[in-house]
């Protein structure tokens, strides 16, 4: 594609058949404990 | 719902429901708005005097892969889906935020702790209190095995021998029970020295200190209770800690309030000063209090935050990248739309527990006697506070419905929420302006590293 360029190769629908297991970071947890950041997160499954 | 902007020089379309990214020139940038209601010939005849025929054709052609990939205008079709696993989900407690010490050493004006006491007596939790905490989190895990342990205060260190006794009780017990404890520790460093660096190292998986940024912004907002700025007692500590663990693991972290609303400079201090795992965030305060952030402060603010993420950029192109924790954005091993949907898991996933082991819905309700949902003997005694949290989210919220942000914020703080309108189920604005304002600026660092990266693997070929 000449005009655009997608960052991404993932879609969110797809990441819904295997997600929800939970055993991800809590999101405030880690460095800010004022506000709630999970785009930022890593997934457990992914690593 | 497709939001589109331009930051430092970048044209960027989040398809907001397909969380799809793309960096796209003027003219699809053009036509985004209107593609879907207009004919191709429309679509010519208005942008005819200004591109190239072929050239529409071709970027409507892009345009159509995307739709046809589910990467563009894409619905929200997660509505009952996130209600069927909420349903489905059998509640489980994996973390928790000790308040190992209400007391502390510093009296921080913006402390939401009062100086540590929250609203309470000074008191410091035993080391029974503490292992009746962590038994009821194996008790109350169900599956899980990962299990975060937050040591937090007041100032932890001030009952160091009470962490580190539950630190080692909590690895006789992991065995047991087959979990895995990451423990964390949150300091402001006075009491840092080498055998608590040394320990930390070896059982903290990640430790936060906090530090403001320049001398005079710190001094003036942490103070010891004498008026004495604790910022040179502080530094080296936390210099020498952050090498000994490799610059990783650990993050130094900052409030900044309306005093310093120039907090780019913070930021940048902190990276000069070799730190390169930084967080620095908006205060939250009401109108009274003079350090408190204003709607009117906003324009201000969010230029800081381009700023900021523009010297990231030029920073990261000359091999001197620092991670700021607001714009880390993982784009292809980010979380699931279920836990992007499911907010910050307190009063569910997420407890604080007292020194006296009362049990609360996250540290920032620590205090509010409405929001007591237990102790560590008796376990959870009001589950109604338990199932308010937990059907709290984006698609409970009005305001977040519409919002571009949804699936990177996941319907924000509750504790904000709740502190400004008095209700969980509301949206603080003020927040929400500075969080959208900042996932704009983390897709717009994402763009530029691709960008690089690219003209890189172009160069080795
Ligand atoms: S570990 Fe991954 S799949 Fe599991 S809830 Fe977290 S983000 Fe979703
Ligand atoms: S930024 Fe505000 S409106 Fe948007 S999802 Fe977060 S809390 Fe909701
Ligand atoms: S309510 Fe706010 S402060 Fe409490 S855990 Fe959630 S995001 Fe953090």
């Amino acid at each position: 594609m000449k005009h655009i360029k997608t960052l991404n190769t993932q879609t969110l629908q797809n990441t819904m058949k295997k997600g929800g297991c939970g055993e991800c970071q809590t999101s405030c947890q880690s460095a800010c404990k004022t506000s709630c950041t999970v785009g930022n997160q890593s997934c457990e499954n992914n690593r | 719902m497709v939001h589109q902007y331009k930051n430092n020089g970048y044209h960027i379309l989040l398809d907001v429901n397909s969380g799809s990214v793309h960096v796209v020139d003027e003219l699809v940038y053009e036509m985004v708005p209107y593609y879907k209601e207009k004919e191709l010939s429309e679509i010519i005849a208005l942008l005819k005097d200004r591109y190239p025929k072929e050239e529409i054709r071709e970027a409507a052609a892009d345009l159509e892969e995307l739709i046809n990939a589910g990467k563009l205008y894409t619905e929200d079709i997660y509505e009952n889906y996130i209600q069927e696993i909420v349903e489905a989900k059998k509640p489980v407690v994996k973390a928790l935020c000790l308040h190992i010490a209400h007391d502390c050493n510093l009296a921080c004006r913006y402390c939401f702790a009062e100086e540590g006491e929250y609203h309470g007596r000074r008191a410091l939790m035993s080391y029974e209190v503490g292992k009746k905490a962590l038994d009821f989190l194996i008790a109350n895990s169900g599956s899980r095995k990962n299990l975060e342990v937050d040591f937090f205060g007041g100032e932890p260190l001030l009952n160091w021998q009470v962490v580190k006794d539950l630190v080692a009780y909590g690895r006789e017990q992991e065995k047991l029970h087959q979990k895995n404890f990451r423990f964390t520790l949150t300091t402001n460093g006075v009491l840092l020295n080498d055998e608590v660096q040394e320990f930390v190292n070896r059982e903290m998986s990640n430790v936060v200190l906090s530090i403001d940024g320049r001398k005079e912004v710190h001094d003036y907002m942490r103070p010891f209770r004498n008026g004495a700025g604790s910022y040179d007692r502080i530094l080296p500590k936390f210099q020498k800690l952050a090498d000994s663990r490799n610059q990783e693991r650990y993050y130094v972290r900052g409030t900044f309030t309306r005093h310093n609303k120039d907090f780019s400079k913070d930021v940048l201090h902190l990276a000069d000063l070799g730190f390169q795992q930084i967080s620095v965030e908006p205060v939250v305060g009401t109108e009274e209090e003079t350090y408190a952030l204003r709607a009117e402060d906003l324009p201000e603010v969010f230029a800081e935050y381009d700023r900021l993420a523009a010297e990231m950029v030029r920073r990261y192109r000359t091999g001197k990248a620092f991670t700021f924790f607001h714009f880390m954005l993982d784009l292809t091993g980010g979380p699931c739309v279920a836990k992007r949907l499911s907010g910050c898991g307190s009063g569910t996933e997420y407890l604080a527990v007292t020194p006296w082991g009362d049990l609360y819905p996250c540290h920032q309700f620590v205090g509010d006697e409405k929001y007591r949902m237990g102790n560590v003997d008796e376990g959870i005694t009001r589950p109604d506070i338990r199932d308010t949290f937990k059907n709290c989210n984006v698609y409970s919220k009005e305001k977040c419905r519409d919002c571009f942000a949804k699936f990177y914020c996941s319907g924000g703080c509750a504790a904000n929420a709740h502190k400004f309108h008095g209700s969980i189920h509301e949206t603080y604005d003020i927040s929400c302006e500075l969080e959208r304002k900042r996932v704009e600026c983390a897709i717009m660092i994402k763009a530029a590293e691709a960008e690089k990266d690219e003209v890189e693997s172009d160069e080795e070929k």
